[in-house]
């Protein structure tokens, strides 16, 4: 069948070309679409009927005509050649080549859609990644297999973390078998090119597979791209035994990509002319990262998520949050007063860190020592607030305490330098430190132990 | 029953096909196409079948050709069901992962539960064949677990004269254990398992009150916020405020006979969560490993949407099942708002005219239909069980007003809602004390006077207003600042933070306050509230709320819920008779001090 194109196309909008006539066409299949200019588009059948069929194309639907456009059936799903060949190269969002090298062929096609794993089949995440930055390593751990995206908004320095987060994660005290899956879509040249860089400056390179959608490239085409980005790092994680990281930037720009297609489509909009499916589609990509049974490799991912407006429960982030495992959220406040990484550690949070901190893994009082700064920060908070009514001079003396301790977390705990990568055991010290300027008795969310080992009573912190 | 009808797809879009099948049968069970994906019919248009796949629907092809399988969505009941873990179609997920590796195939055809393994059957005593047997009178018993013996009922469809009954012995599911002779004649082969189609409730004799609670070992459910065991509850709040947490306490830590934990929609590691440290825990009532009275339903989010309908289904049923054995099963459902998103997007694409959010008008009656299986009965055996459920609910932007909370909110009996701010402030449980509420407390009340203390009642209110108390202080000080208070307006304060931290806190990740008896919580209740009710008089008497505030002993209190175990409820005690004399040794101070003042 791949061998017949048909020239029966009947409507063109939005994204989406509707084909008559052709009968037995498979539900998901690849299409292959020429234009009046002879110019190669792709597809893939999102609707089946007897006599009609819906094509998503992913080039757009853009300066197409009814009577000069050929389209062609595969007779095969949307795959992608995985080899080890993959490794160090930069493909496109159906996963074409854009490095100017010649296309993968010595390898497996396999379907970007990826069927759910087993959580019979599944392990427990429970390995500590360190990333050397103190909010995310002392209070919202990184443990392989996790995903955890960093919310963000416009302005703020995601990329600038994402990149950081690449440079600096490791397993303490092992060297990895590591490899990093860039999986852009709707970015800016400029923002491509910081990663690009990035991760050239750290000689990396040559463990990245980028798969990159511009701001003006075609949006349709962010609908597939971290789908084959996930069957590049699937199968770098569980059949070349590796430990991939994926950043996937940004994931607002695929979720806009998908709305336009389904009011395209008609599709019922649940919120924000979202369709009620965003959940579901946004779950088939982030479920797929983890850690296997009796498999070498993990796949961990942060994705970036730009709240639109500022809003944490715009549909985006919100359903993300109710998938992902954790999130760090970016506060604009902090950036303005040039805290980086502005890490809002109130809305952040690490669902897979209690299993991957402690005794064995980090250090006995880590959750502890977490819990109580957020305790303390809460408190500080609520003084914070208080002192903007009625100022700090009417403060009492605890809550002066309190303000002078937000102030520090922000500046050294939260702070650090864009190089800095501080180990687990300096980020926990440098929080004994900042506890130690309350009174034991004021620290009740440690133990009595923790206390003995590591409250420095009497010294008094600059 | 078992005649099949051919078809063939017409059309397919996402989950939802249009199929040429005359004859078909609304809810009717269908095999499709080459690849041999389970669906539904969900509507019927003339010749056509409106069908909704549990499977993915990639690759199929129009004219491709189906089967209508003659009977609804089923679940296998019997023996083997315990320590499982199931898909949302009942397939087994253990079994699947063993043949079929990583991934879960399309268009298996697997058996749900295991038809090899033998069981041990052990006839009921006094049954003798030509004697009359009902729907619901056990006739014997499987230990299926080392704590839970599943009773081998006659299912609810059948009665009549038994036949004969199997001898002691071991036997697989499929060995016909009695035979029973109906009114018409007929003669029903009874197994070790039976089939119930899903959305069918399971009939039981009447429906009784609720008279004791639902233990769940967490502070705040039990004390402030009780649940009665064959009641109605449901856990709201935005993500990451807890609802998992919540709902995994109580399958850990409740004293239900039978926990069904249904993960609805959301995370795999959620469950690989539970699959993994169950085994490891032990119950608090039989010292048992946890998983033994367990059985888990995956519908992860990834998993097709259509299934995750079923699932709540699925897992009532089987929920029916154990309680017409007499049993008390406590069903989590964990996200309600999955089930409603799937029930939304399978109208959405059949054309059904949305109302609010995209959801459909039946919405209401389809959440009030599944919480209304939920209940005390007196079983058609003439026993007692129950069926408790307890809903998360995912609202969007942690919105309480969208429509699935809000309809929710109308139907059930007990309402933990979960506050993004206590989460924020790593104040866990994060329910909060102001939008929570409970039915049934005097139910509640009356069994913690008897079991453990008289002043329960009284003491929960006495907490509950100091925490409302708290609220209107903290509003004056954020308007005048603290100078405006007096100094036993600032003790009330102290007061509730320590009702905060000493009592509602409860770290689930806390080895010794992980889970806490009832008597370790009225201790704790009681403990503080003494302190609070102490302090109140030394400061009539002049003593400064500074000193009481930043009194060591305050530190230990707060200490005290994860110093002491449930089981070590003696020391615990010996501490609150210190603290009291602490007090009173503080009270006979500033006594003599006021005396000696004129
Ligand atoms: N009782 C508790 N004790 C300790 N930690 C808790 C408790 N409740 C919640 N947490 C913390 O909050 C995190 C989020 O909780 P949980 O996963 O239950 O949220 P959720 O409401 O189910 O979110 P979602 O809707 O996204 O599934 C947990 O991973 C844990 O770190
Ligand atoms: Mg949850």
């Amino acid at each position: 069948m791949s061998e017949v194109e048909y020239r029966r196309a009947k409507a063109a909008q939005g994204g989406l070309l509707i084909v008559e006539g052709v009968e037995g066409i498979a539900f998901g299949d690849r299409v292959r679409i020429r234009d009046h200019r002879g110019r190669r588009r792709n597809g893939q059948v999102i609707r089946a009927a007897e006599q009609e069929t819906l094509i998503q194309v992913f080039e757009g639907t853009d300066d197409i005509d009814m009577d000069n456009t050929w389209v062609r059936f595969l007779d095969q799903p949307l795959t992608l050649t995985v080899s080890p060949g993959l490794l160090g190269r930069v493909f496109n969002g159906i996963g074409e080549p854009r490095d100017g090298r010649p296309p993968i062929v010595d390898g497996e096609a396999r379907g970007i859609s990826g069927s759910a794993i087993n959580p019979a089949a599944r392990n427990y995440p429970r390995e500590f990644i360190q990333t050397g930055i103190s909010t995310i390593d002392g209070l919202n751990s990184l443990v392989r297999g996790q995903k955890l995206p960093i919310f963000s908004a416009s302005g703020l320095p995601h990329n600038r973390l994402a990149a950081q987060i690449v440079r600096q994660a490791r397993l303490p005290g092992e060297a990895t078998n590591f490899a990093i899956v860039f999986a852009a879509m709707g970015v800016s040249y400029s923002d491509a090119r910081f990663f690009r860089e990035s991760f050239s400056d750290s000689g990396v390179l040559g463990n990245v597979v980028m798969f990159i959608n511009h701001a003006d490239d075609p949006p349709v085409e962010r609908l597939a791209l971290p789908r084959v980005a996930l069957t590049a790092a699937e199968y770098l994680a569980f059949d070349l035994d590796r430990h991939v990281l994926v950043v996937m930037t940004d994931m607002t720009h695929y979720a806009e990509a998908l709305r336009e297609v389904a009011t395209a489509k008609g599709d019922v909009p649940a919120r924000k002319g979202y369709p009620g499916y965003l959940y579901s589609d946004l779950a088939e990509i982030y479920e797929r990262s983890g850690r296997i049974r009796d498999r070498h490799g993990s796949v961990t991912m942060v994705p970036v998520v730009s709240m639109p407006s500022d809003d944490i429960t715009h549909p985006i982030p919100d359903l993300t949050g109710y998938i992902t495992e954790g999130q760090i959220v970016l506060s604009r406040e902090l950036n303005n007063q040039g805290v980086y990484p502005p890490v809002d550690i109130a809305p952040s949070l690490s669902r897979l860190m209690k299993d991957g901190i402690g005794k064995d893994d980090t250090r006995d009082d880590h959750p502890r020592v977490a819990n109580q700064l957020y305790a303390l920060y809460a408190k500080a908070q609520e003084a914070r607030n208080l002192a903007s009514i009625i100022g700090a001079e009417e403060l009492t003396a605890r809550d002066q305490r309190y303000l002078e301790f937000a102030r520090d977390f922000d500046q050294r705990f939260v702070g650090q330098g864009e190089d800095e990568n501080r180990s687990i055991i300096e980020t926990l010290n440098l929080a004994w430190e900042l506890l130690s300027r309350f009174p034991r008795d004021a620290l009740t969310r440690v133990s009595e132990t923790d206390l003995a080992h590591y409250h420095r009573a009497g010294e008094s912190p600059a | 029953m078992t005649e099949s009808r051919s078809g063939y797809i017409r059309e397919i879009n996402g989950p939802i096909l249009r199929i040429h099948l005359p004859g078909g049968r609304n809810g009717e069970q269908v095999r499709i196409g080459s690849l041999d994906i389970v669906g539904e019919i969900i509507a019927l248009e003339g010749d056509d079948a409106i069908v909704q796949a549990y499977e993915s629907t990639d690759g199929l092809r129009p004219g491709e050709a189906v089967h209508g399988l003659g009977h609804p969505l089923t679940v296998e009941l019997g023996p083997g069901l315990l320590q499982g873990i199931f898909d949302g179609v009942q397939r087994p997920l253990q079994e699947i992962a063993s043949i079929a590796g990583d991934n879960i195939p399309r268009g298996l055809r697997i058996h749900s539960l295991d038809r090899e393994r033998a069981w041990q059957f052990s006839p009921t005593d006094g049954l003798e064949p030509g004697g009359q047997v009902a729907a619901g009178t056990r006739l014997g018993t499987v230990q299926e677990t080392e704590t839970i013996e599943h009773r081998i009922l006659v299912p609810p469809t059948v009665s009549g004269e038994l036949i004969d009954l199997a001898p002691a012995g071991n036997y697989t599911l499929d060995s016909t254990i009695a035979r029973v002779r109906d009114a018409q004649g007929k003669v029903h082969k009874l197994a070790l398992y039976h089939r119930w189609p899903v959305r069918q409730a399971r009939p039981y004799s009447r429906r009784d009150h609720g008279v004791e609670p639902l233990i769940t070992g967490q502070r705040i459910l039990d004390t402030f916020f009780p649940l009665l065991k064959g009641g109605k509850g449901a856990v709201p709040g935005p993500f990451g405020a807890g609802k998992t947490m919540v709902q995994q306490q109580v399958a850990r830590w409740s004293n239900a006979d039978i926990v069904i934990y249904v993960g609805c929609g959301e995370r795999g590691n959620e469950l690989v969560d539970v699959l993994e440290s169950f085994p490891q825990l032990q119950d608090p009532y039989t010292g048992r490993g946890m998983m033994e009275r367990t059985l888990l339903i995956a519908n992860t989010s990834n998993m097709p949407v259509v299934a995750r309908e079923a699932s709540i289904y699925v897992g009532m049923t089987m929920a029916e099942y154990f309680r017409d054995q007499g049993y008390d099963v406590v069903m989590l459902a964990d996200s309600t708002s999955r089930w409603a998103e799937a029930l939304r997007e399978v109208a959405g694409r059949l054309g059904h005219m949305p109302v609010e959010e995209g959801y459909p008008a039946y919405l209401g009656s389809r959440l009030a239909a599944v919480y209304e299986r939920a209940g005390r009965v007196e079983t058609l055996g003439g026993g007692r069980g129950s069926v408790t459920l307890i809903g998360a609910v995912s609202p969007p932007g942690g919105d309480f007003s969208e429509p699935v909370t809000s309809h929710t909110k109308e139907i059930i009996q007990t309402f933990w809602a979960l506050s993004k701010e206590l989460a924020d402030a790593r104040h866990y449980p994060s329910v909060d004390w102001v939008d929570s509420f409970s039915q049934d407390v005097s139910i509640a009340a009356g069994w913690w006077a008897k079991e453990i203390s008289g002043a329960w009642s009284s003491r929960r209110t006495q907490a509950l207003s100091l925490l409302a108390r708290d609220a209107e202080l903290s509003r004056i000080v954020n308007l005048v600042g603290p100078e405006a208070l007096s100094s036993a307006q600032r003790w009330e304060l102290e007061g509730a933070a320590l009702v905060k931290e000493a009592v509602l806190q409860q770290s689930a990740l806390d080895e010794a306050d992980t889970y806490c008896s009832p008597n370790k919580q009225f201790q704790l209740l009681e403990l503080v509230m003494q302190v609070f009710d102490q302090g109140k008089e030394l400061i009539a008497l002049g003593a400064p709320v500074q000193e009481l505030a930043e009194h060591p002993i305050l530190a230990r209190i707060r200490r005290a819920k994860s110093t002491w175990r449930s089981d070590e409820g003696d020391q615990l005690a010996a501490f609150a008779s210190e603290v009291y004399k602490a007090f009173s040794a503080l009270r006979s101070e500033y006594a003599s001090g006021q005396e000696a003042l004129p």
